[in-house]
């Protein structure tokens, strides 16, 4: 385990005396790739400003590499920023634009050194022989890369990007996912990065901390998050789950709709109320006779690689993937295997999440929709 | 839209255009003329240009809009971007209600502001012992050439990256220093644009400048109205010439050198789908 | 933070040289040449009320005549090709950066008795005609100069109105009579409002014109107030109400076009 490098403590941060971040605690380690996952106004960016030095917490202090660094302004931090619309200087070209942190170095850096440096960058990010452009001339991705370069050039420990990937189509967010593992691995440093796609944060990172409402809910790797999500929200938020209300009747046995089944989880109060978590891709279906619960097909979607069908049990509309087609109307049994079934405590999550009963195919599209309005939380103290 | 169509409604633009240069044709037509008429054709003469430019009223009164445009002009675009800055990092409580006091002199009629203004320099004239003149004149070009400032530097404000002045101070620049290797770069066009408005206003400007300037200062517009209502001199259709020569040469220029910036950027530019 | 500090200056100069003129205005309306509180001035006005309507007469006369000429032409221009528009634009906006004094003395030799018009009428067997010192001349010198006030903000709005719009009302089925009526000038009349004002505020308060063209025979608020404060009937405190009042209803008056055209941003352009 490598050593702590930044940590937030009892963080908390109010803006008009509305609090977006409600005393936190965060460890990041050197040479990391943490993501500050979660939905907008959560408050992964203001997390990330407090850490550039853009935002001084309300209370609470702030320390890198041990030392205390509320009072340090962001331009003596070395920590530097890739900002969410890239903010790059359109005034100035691509070479200026990276070459601008090292020109405000004190002492002057020379010549020499500086074109080597800024020429560098750009290898590292793939644009030499674009020095001379304009900034307003390139892709997105391009712009993207000017922007990485132009914080990368000052060689800091921590990187902070601010939703990097928002303003691209698909199939470039997926090219700068790669490429950002890569460059981070090249420059073997810190990086923060913060958004609220969770496909993004379980591909790229070390670890993640999923966020809500001012909180962190949940730190770990990608896998911990996926396969023991704290409570309902995470669950939700990363990946698809069936969120089902259960009793532990004993360590290792949970009843569901009246139904005993097997699981891993224990150390429960004896017939305490839970959160059950099962994963579409974890219900088997079965013969009618062989299935632990049997339920009707009400809806069936052909996602390529396999099926979403929605299940009806007894009013509660479960999602599962499935590659075998049962047609809709069609009564099936579906049989879970005791490691597919995760037992969580109750939260204040419970019963908001995990219900597919308003299932259209578009649920992917709605939950991005509701993240788009970024920012808005920062607007108050501008 | 029909060929037809397209034809009539140049056939319109032509007309309006003629209602607005024939009257400035024939009086350029006319300072050519030997006569001391403006409607009677003489001859041909340059002597009216000879004159104005040896009537020392006339051309006092030009050095006089040329140094208070230029001086106001230059002090309402310093104080109007800063002016501006401050504003938009103000919150929109206060903004919204200074905004509005920035606008009056834009949408109250000259003669009010003149002599609006007027009472007041009287009014403090009395005071403090100063009579109006140059001083007064020039803060009342500043004053109602700001507000022109700040709506052209506003909206440059409001247009730029919301990050820019983090991202200049996470490379390593102080406030100040974002500012000047930042801000001021990205809203140029913004401030130029202003001190160019502020400039035409304050050559156009007569309503103004005749209520503040008091009795021993006289603007071009000022000389030209108190000639109007003496004998009139083909002398000021020789002034109107000139006047004209120089703003078509101005706009000319400046129009073709945004042509030219213009041709420039889009050799660079990739099509691009957001902006 | 210290940004904000940037402001205070301007607003201080705002208070001093914004507001309390404006104030000034007022005090010196609700007193007398002795000091004293009294509302006679506003009662002195009567008499005036001639010239009161008379100005505002002119105004909405140029106003309209502006309106009529400017819109067709603002429609035409927006549907030019890019590089016409520029051209056009910039020679709309040519006169009005020479000098107001020397665009209005240019009607002055055109109008006069013995000026071109006349001569040109006498030309063809017709006239004399009278234009100049009559309320015409007036109109004419205020459409001449106020024109463009109306054509370019009332263009700036066309010119952004979205093509597809237009396309869709063709496409469900809208003649170009009907698309013009229920799209365009719908979507226009925020530059249509902008332009009414800058066009009225300005005519509605000239003295120059009146004095230039109109030969000081036709006396009109502006001229009323320049008397009070310059002219022979010094009597500042008689002007201050005048202003007052000509203020206000002016305020009035774009308080109803701002409702008229709610929530739309003005579209001034120059």
């Amino acid at each position: 385990m490598s050593k702590e490098l930044i940590r937030l403590a009892n963080c908390t941060m109010a803006f008009d005396g509305e609090v977006v971040l409600n005393n936190i605690e965060l460890s990041i380690n050197d040479k990391e790739f943490l993501t500050l996952l979660g939905p907008s106004g959560c408050g992964k960016t203001t997390t990330l400003r407090i850490i550039g030095g853009f935002q001084r917490p309300t209370s609470g202090d702030v320390f890198f590499d041990g030392a205390r660094i509320n009072d340090i302004p962001p331009h003596r931090r070395n920590v530097n920023t890739v900002f969410q619309k890239y903010a790059l200087f359109t005034h100035l070209d691509v070479f200026e634009n990276v070459a601008f942190g090292l020109r405000m170095q004190k002492p002057a850096i020379g010549k020499a050194e500086l074109v080597s440096r800024v020429l560098e960058m750009l290898e590292i990010v793939s644009l030499r022989g674009f020095e001379r452009r304009e900034t307003a001339s390139l892709s997105g991705g391009q712009q993207q890369r000017v922007a990485i370069a132009r914080a990368l050039v000052l060689r800091p420990k921590v990187l902070l990007l601010d939703e990097p990937l928002g303003a691209l189509d698909l199939r470039l967010r997926k090219d700068m996912q790669n490429e950002l593992k890569r460059i981070q691995q090249a420059m073997d440093i810190t990086f923060v990065y913060v958004t609220h796609d969770q496909e993004e944060a379980l591909a790229m990172s070390d670890s993640v901390v999923v966020m809500d409402g001012g909180e962190i809910l949940q730190i770990g790797t990608p896998e911990d998050i996926y396969n023991e999500p704290e409570n309902a929200f995470v669950a939700d938020f990363i990946g698809e789950s069936n969120i089902v209300d259960g009793v532990m009747t004993a360590d290792g046995s949970v009843e569901i709709f009246g139904r005993r089944f097997a699981c891993l989880d224990g150390g429960f109060a004896p017939n305490e109320p839970v959160d059950v978590v099962i994963r579409p891709e974890d219900i088997d279906i079965v013969a009618l006779g062989d299935g632990m619960l049997t339920g009707t097909v009400t809806n069936v979607t052909f996602k390529g690689v396999h099926y979403d069908i929605i299940v009806d049990f007894k009013g509660f509309k479960w999602l599962i993937q499935t590659t075998d087609l049962s047609p809709v109307g069609a009564r099936i049994g579906i049989k879970i295997d005791p490691d597919g079934i995760h037992i969580m405590k109750k939260s204040r999550y419970s019963g908001l999440f995990g219900d597919y009963s308003s299932y259209s195919a578009e649920y992917d599209e709605i939950s991005d929709a509701a993240a788009v309005p970024a920012g808005t939380a920062q607007e108050a103290d501008s | 839209m029909t060929g037809k169509k397209g034809a009539g409604g140049r056939f319109y633009t032509y007309l309006v255009m003629l209602f607005l240069y024939a009257p400035i044709f024939i009086l350029i037509v006319f300072s050519f003329n030997e006569a001391n008429s403006r409607t009677r054709w003489t001859g041909f003469t340059l002597k009216w240009y000879g004159e104005l430019l040896a009537d020392r009223g006339i051309m006092s009164s030009f050095y006089t809009t040329i140094s208070v445009s230029a001086l106001s002009a230059a002090i309402a675009t310093a104080a109007g971007t800063l002016a501006s800055v401050g504003l938009f990092n103000m919150r929109r409580r206060w903004r919204a209600p200074i905004l509005s006091v920035n606008n009056i002199p834009l949408i109250n009629a000259d003669i009010i502001t003149g002599v609006a203004m007027c009472l007041l320099f009287v009014s403090l004239g009395s005071v403090l012992k100063f009579r109006l003149g140059f001083g007064t004149l020039l803060i009342a070009h500043i004053t109602f050439n700001i507000p022109y400032v700040v709506l052209s530097v506003m909206p440059k404000l409001r247009q730029l990256d919301e990050n820019l002045v983090d991202a200049a101070q996470d490379l390593g620049c102080t406030w100040f220093r974002a500012f000047r290797k930042v801000i001021m770069p990205e809203i140029m066009p913004g401030i130029v644009n202003g001190a160019m408005i502020a400039f035409t206003m304050s050559i156009d400007d007569f309503v103004i400048s005749y209520f503040t300037a008091g009795s021993g200062v006289m603007t071009l517009s000022m000389k030209v109205f108190s000639m109007t209502r003496k004998r009139v001199s083909p002398k000021i259709n020789a002034l109107s010439s000139l006047m004209f020569a120089a703003v078509l040469f101005l706009l000319l220029a400046i129009n073709i050198r945004e042509l030219s910036q213009e041709e420039r950027r889009k050799k660079g530019t990739k099509p691009r789908k957001t902006r | 933070m210290k940004r904000r500090t940037l402001a205070v200056p301007y607003v201080l100069w705002l208070a001093a040289f914004v507001v309390a003129p404006v104030i000034l205005i007022v005090i010196y309306a609700f007193t007398s040449r002795s000091g004293g509180f009294t509302t006679e001035n506003f009662s002195a006005m009567g008499k005036y009320v001639s010239v009161f309507a008379r100005s505002f007469a002119l105004a909405l006369i140029s106003t309209a005549v502006c309106l009529a000429l400017g819109y067709p032409l603002a429609y035409v221009l927006a549907r030019e090709p890019a590089r016409r528009q520029r051209i056009m634009l910039m020679l709309l906006m040519l006169p009005m950066w020479m000098n107001f004094l020397l665009r209005t003395y240019a009607w002055m030799s055109i109008l006069e008795n013995t000026g071109l018009i006349s001569r040109l009428l006498g030309f063809f067997g017709l006239g004399p005609l009278r234009v100049i010192n009559t309320p015409a001349a007036v109109v004419i010198g205020m459409v001449y100069n106020f024109l463009p006030f109306m054509a370019l903000p009332v263009y700036s709005v066309i010119v952004k109105i979205d093509r597809s719009l237009i396309e869709a009302a063709q496409d469900l089925g809208g003649s170009p009579r009907t698309v013009f009526l229920r799209v365009t000038l719908p979507l226009s009349l925020p530059g249509v409002l902008s332009g009414v004002t800058m066009v009225f505020v300005p005519a509605v308060s000239t003295f120059v014109i009146s004095q230039l063209l109109g030969g000081g025979k036709y006396l009109l608020l502006g001229d009323l107030i320049e008397m009070q404060f310059l002219g022979q009937a010094y009597n500042p405190h008689l002007g201050s109400a005048i202003a007052l009042v000509m203020m206000v209803v002016v305020m009035i008056f774009m308080f109803f076009m701002n409702k008229f055209g709610e929530g739309e941003d003005k579209a001034v352009i120059i």
